[in-house]
């Protein structure tokens, strides 16, 4: 009888992982692609990766583009409206908004993608 | 005995390989930058050989002439209005001599010091030179508190007062923050000139290297009359002025 309320407890469970799952966020993820780590390893750590570039970049001038900020929206930048956080599925913003961690960086950063930028600029 | 030649050539060559490619590894280890380098691809610290400067010339600059102002403000995504709290990073000034009448206009703008004063206030470490020379804010760590603006004698530094929407991505600018004159930073270390100084349609403002006794800004100033502005804070600027 345990036997079975435990195997009936572990068919219910199963189904309910399942839903939280499908509860995650859908992102507009933009081109996207694999360019430095795989996505979940990048879930995890993406922000030591900025954090880290932001200082080599601006104090010792060091421009590795495939670490900067710029570098990750010209790809996850929407392919609709060419942002990181213009909608609510958009890349960044989606999944920030899901795991409530409050972002700053686009209140000096751009979050649109530069060759869009330019073209509004030039108009 | 022949197969035994051949085991000891193999050797022999084997041996030869494994010493140059230890003396390859020992060169890549050695200076420490080679192997950081490697690992990120671009090989980009900016250099402390490098010292960036201007020469603005200004007997070429023409009274009543924004070009210099305006590009800059396109390049570095500032409004360009004039309201009090509006972000100026260059900026004209007209200059009369009461007593010959003789008149005189030059853009002003941060004069990038090799003894920064605003560096030396900052209680972030916000306020800092790169190796090369520029001195620019790192708005990451600066608070606002505009201890820099207060000590800067150029009067070059803007604090931003309303949140901003829309900047370059190469320009990342925001509200509470101060900002200045970056000598185009992200132009440079792409090997471009400053916006004002592609802008001038006299081209009274020269862009150079004042280390590299070859570059062209090294050999006129070596050659022509400048001088530095309040020179007698020796803070060393990096910009120049001739005719002044």
């Amino acid at each position: 009888m345990r036997l079975w309320l435990a195997s009936m407890l572990l068919c219910l469970c199963v189904p309910a992982a399942w839903a939280a799952e499908s509860n995650a966020p859908k992102l507009d993820i933009g081109k996207g692609g694999q360019c430095v780590e795989e996505p979940q390893w990048m879930r995890k750590n993406h922000m030591h990766l900025l954090k880290h570039q932001r200082d080599e970049t601006l104090r010792k001038g060091v421009r590795d583009e495939k670490l900067g900020l710029k570098n990750c929206i010209e790809c996850h930048a929407s392919t609709k409206d060419d942002s990181v956080i213009a909608r609510d599925d958009s890349f960044c913003v989606g999944c920030h908004r899901y795991e409530a961690v409050k972002i700053d960086c686009f209140e000096c950063h751009s979050g649109k993608r530069k060759s869009a930028w330019l073209q509004r600029a030039a108009k | 005995m022949n197969k035994a030649h051949k085991i000891n050539g193999i050797d022999i060559r084997r041996r030869g390989f494994l010493k140059t490619s230890l003396g390859a590894a020992a060169v890549a280890v050695a200076p420490g930058m080679l192997l950081f380098d490697l690992a990120h691809g671009k090989p980009e610290v900016v250099s402390g050989k490098v010292r960036w400067g201007m020469l603005i010339d200004t007997t070429q600059c023409k009274t009543g002439c924004n070009d210099c102002v305006t590009a800059c403000n396109k390049e570095n995504g500032l409004s360009g209005d004039n309201k009090p709290t509006d972000s100026q990073w260059i900026r004209k000034v007209e200059l009369k001599d009461a007593g010959s009448g003789r008149e005189l206009s030059l853009p002003m703008m941060c004069q990038h010091c090799e003894n920064p004063p605003c560096v030396d206030v900052c209680p972030t470490t916000a306020s800092f030179k790169r190796a090369d020379g520029i001195v620019l804010v790192d708005k990451h760590r600066c608070i606002g508190c505009r201890y820099c603006m207060m000590a800067c004698p150029y009067k070059a530094r803007s604090f931003v007062h309303e949140p901003l929407h829309d900047q370059s991505p190469d320009v990342p600018r925001g509200k509470g923050t101060v900002e200045a004159c970056t000598l185009c930073v992200h132009r440079v270390d792409q090997g471009m000139q400053p916006a004002c100084a592609d802008a001038c349609p006299n081209r009274a403002i020269l862009f150079g290297d004042l280390n590299d006794p070859q570059s062209e800004i090294a050999k006129k100033v070596r050659s022509v009359a400048s001088v530095q502005v309040r020179a007698d804070l020796r803070l060393n600027p990096g910009i120049r002025y001739q005719g002044l």
